[in-house]
């Protein structure tokens, strides 16, 4: 099994499914930090039969994981201080998203006005309903990637 | 500083002293002739529109103030590409108070995150037209006297009229209004205004084909044409485009108080033969718009007037 040190400040985002890690980073901008980023692909797991996991080191105000309660929020997040895991935090659905899906209706001012951020906001949270802010269209795709 | 985007913008108790303004305007225009001297509205109308640009302007003009704008898209900056955003900040430069109607949806939102004056959205795709849903809780309170304890038959095209969508909204906050939704099988209202809205509320409503079983129970009925550009498929809009016909016949199964309401245009909807009919009220309805629209100038750009 490969191995991957200990981080001594930062999050490990554990359970992700497999395959999707990617995506996250992606999701979370981890591309544009200049930290320690480790991915695992297809890690072994008891739970999910492969999972993938990623280390991020870095101060916690670095990262905005409420994206992640709208990605999946069965991703476990552990945050590290010290080396050791000191909480983890539990994933809710954000009052809005910027950026992270794209609006779908060809009516929308998004679909013309490319500069625009693509903002969703949390309409209905008994039934996980987002909205698009400016068209209200509300979001059909499966949140969880 | 204020905007409006939506009819739900308003809260009950603030749409009643705005409807109150506008039944005063009514009665006493010279006093309010004055209101706006030295104000400027700016039309910036993005698609084409009779009614609803004329009556802003009209509403502008009838309290002293002055209007500037243009008409289509063409005649704007918008035709060499320029942003919504970057438009009304040029336009908040001239102008006290805008009004616009964008054939995207969300355009006048975007508009008045980027404005430095109040915004009126006048129209946004099948999206919002808040300005209609005011004229048409004016019409209903000033000839019927009340907006609740209201039967209303809603007929037409109840899937993609955002001036259905808009009215049920406004009417569930207010007690006992039961709803009557005309419409064919195609055109029935969309399932978050059955689930969401009417469902939710607890209010009464039925569905039927049949405008003839409905019209009796009414007390208000409210037309709706059916729109051409909402249709991907020609042969749908055919087929649909004269399903309701409302005629002097269909009137006379009507009780003698029941009124007619039209957004307008009309096409074939409602036949000529019903506008000498004084139940027939819908260019009444046009009258009320523009003293709603000057209440809500006068609303937004905090001008009172003693």
């Amino acid at each position: 099994m490969l191995n991957v040190g200990r981080i001594e400040e930062g999050f490990v985002l554990d359970h992700i499914k497999a395959g999707k890690a990617m995506t996250i980073y992606h999701d979370l901008k981890l591309d544009k930090l200049d930290c320690c980023v480790a991915i695992i692909k297809n890690a072994r797991s008891n739970k999910m039969g492969k999972k993938d996991i990623i280390k991020v080191e870095c101060s916690e105000d670095m990262l905005d994981l409420d994206i992640l309660g709208f990605i999946d929020h069965n991703i476990t997040v552990n945050i590290i201080r010290d080396g050791n895991i000191i909480a983890k935090k539990e994933l809710s659905l954000p009052k809005q998203v910027v950026n992270v899906i794209k609006c779908k209706n060809p009516r929308c001012i998004t679909s013309v006005e490319q500069q625009l951020d693509h903002v969703f906001i949390l309409t209905d949270p008994e039934k996980e309903v987002y909205r698009c802010k400016y068209c209200e269209e509300k979001y059909r795709g499966s949140r969880k990637k | 500083m204020r905007h409006i985007m939506s009819p739900l913008d308003f809260s009950v108790e603030e749409l009643d002293r705005l409807l109150d303004l506008a039944g005063d305007i009514e009665k006493n225009p010279e006093k309010y002739a004055h209101a706006c001297d030295g104000k400027i509205i700016a039309t910036l109308f993005y698609e084409p529109s009779t009614r609803t640009r004329l009556s802003f302007e009209s509403a502008m003009m009838h309290l002293g103030g002055k209007v500037l704008g243009f008409s289509s898209a063409d005649s704007s900056s918008a035709a060499k590409g320029e942003s919504v955003a970057d438009t009304i900040r040029t336009v908040s430069c001239f102008a006290d108070i805008a009004a616009i109607r964008h054939p995207k949806e969300g355009a006048p939102l975007v508009a008045s995150m980027a404005s430095s004056i109040p915004v009126i959205n006048a129209g946004d795709g099948g999206h919002q037209h808040p300005t209609q849903t005011l004229t048409d809780l004016m019409t209903i309170r000033s000839l019927k006297g009340r907006l609740d304890n209201i039967t209303i038959g809603l007929c037409g095209d109840l899937k993609f009229g955002r001036t259905v969508h808009s009215l049920i909204e406004a009417l569930v906050r207010y007690p006992n209004v039961k709803f009557v939704l005309i419409s064919p099988e195609e055109l029935r209202v969309p399932d978050y205004i059955r689930e969401d809205v009417l469902k939710a509320s607890g209010h009464e409503f039925e569905e039927v084909i049949r405008l003839e079983d409905a019209i009796p129970k009414l007390d208000l009925l409210y037309m709706t044409r059916v729109q051409k550009e909402r249709f991907f498929n020609e042969e749908d809009y055919v087929r649909m485009k004269d399903f309701y016909i409302l005629d002097r016949e269909k009137m006379t199964l009507a009780s003698e108080d029941m009124l007619v309401l039209h957004p307008l245009p009309r096409v074939n909807e409602i036949s000529t033969e019903v506008d000498s009919d004084p139940r027939a009220v819908y260019f009444k309805q046009v009258q009320y718009g523009r003293y709603v629209r000057e209440a809500l100038i006068l609303t937004l750009l905090e001008v009172e007037v003693c």
